[in-house]
């Protein structure tokens, strides 16, 4: 670079339109405007109903599950009484029954809202995270599913 | 990668790659915990069996490692949630970690007995 150049802050740019009244700056749209030709799926308040959800459902869940953890593993003698009987005596009480059913709801939403965004933070390929993303919505279904039929199909006199 | 350049953003950054793992590290156990479970529902020696792995030594383990990770997703889940919330929150996120960090400290320190109590006499008898 040789020295003249310093002479002027910013020298014309090279091969460089002057605009004017005739001449007209073409029109440069603002970045990430929402258009007519914007996907639908960026239109919607998805993202913004799970942000939101995540700490909604976060409060709850420090309440449910530090209470599940301080009777399942702190309160008398802490694993050690855990058995059939134990959960038998429990969800007698329909307190205890949509306790945990409210906890495996949050629990499991919250947690696969979490998983997702990791997905999309690290799968870097589109394939990668669709089949990532099918995998967690399937365990996720089931799992909840699953426990759901446990809670209300409860027998204490299975056998 | 270029030297220089890793961006290392302190205690925001830290504590959200440790919110990070310590999430997925518990919604992994969810998974096993909804199954093992569901074996109420097969028989009572079938579920008392799988429990009784929960009441070895080595697993009590896990499970303390359980309350490190929930114990600390849970406080600062909270601090996140006064970041975003709290009009003073982002300037005090440092302050609130620490003290996330702190609360963090003694209810792990005082979870030791409750939690591996039981783990101790076996392995050390009495």
């Amino acid at each position: 670079m040789s020295a003249d150049t310093t002479s002027t802050a910013i020298g014309p740019v090279e091969g460089g339109a002057h605009y004017d009244v005739d001449n007209p700056a073409p029109y440069i749209e603002a970045p990430r405007k929402r258009t007519g030709k914007t996907p639908r799926a960026t239109r919607g308040n998805f993202e913004m109903a799970a942000w939101l959800f995540m700490r909604l459902s976060g409060v709850v869940l420090v309440v449910l599950v530090l209470g599940h953890l301080l009777i399942q593993l702190f309160l008398d003698g802490g694993v050690s009484k855990i058995g059939f009987a134990f959960v038998a005596g429990r969800w007698a009480s329909p307190f205890w029954q949509v306790w945990d059913l409210l906890m495996l709801w949050l629990a499991m939403l919250h947690g696969a809202n979490g998983l997702r965004t990791v997905i999309n933070d690290y799968a870097e390929r589109a394939n990668t995270r669709l089949w990532l993303k099918g995998l967690l919505y399937t365990a996720t279904v089931f799992t909840i599913l699953l426990g759901t039929l446990v809670i209300f199909t409860f027998d204490p006199n299975i056998r | 990668m270029p030297a220089g350049t890793l961006y290392r953003g302190r205690e925001g950054m830290w504590s959200w790659v440790a919110h990070r793992v310590t999430g997925v590290l518990i919604f992994f156990f969810l998974f096993v915990h909804v199954l093992d479970t569901a074996l109420v529902r097969v028989s009572p020696e079938a579920y008392d069996e799988v429990v009784a792995t929960y009441k070895t030594p080595i697993v009590a383990l896990l499970e303390y490692g359980l309350v490190a990770a929930i114990l600390f997703h849970a406080l600062n889940g909270l601090r996140v949630i006064a970041v975003d919330f709290w009009s003073k929150g982002p300037r005090y996120q440092k302050q609130m970690l620490w003290t996330v960090v702190g609360i963090w400290v003694v209810l792990m320190a005082g979870s030791l007995y409750p939690v591996l109590g039981h783990a101790a006499r076996e392995l050390f008898g009495s």
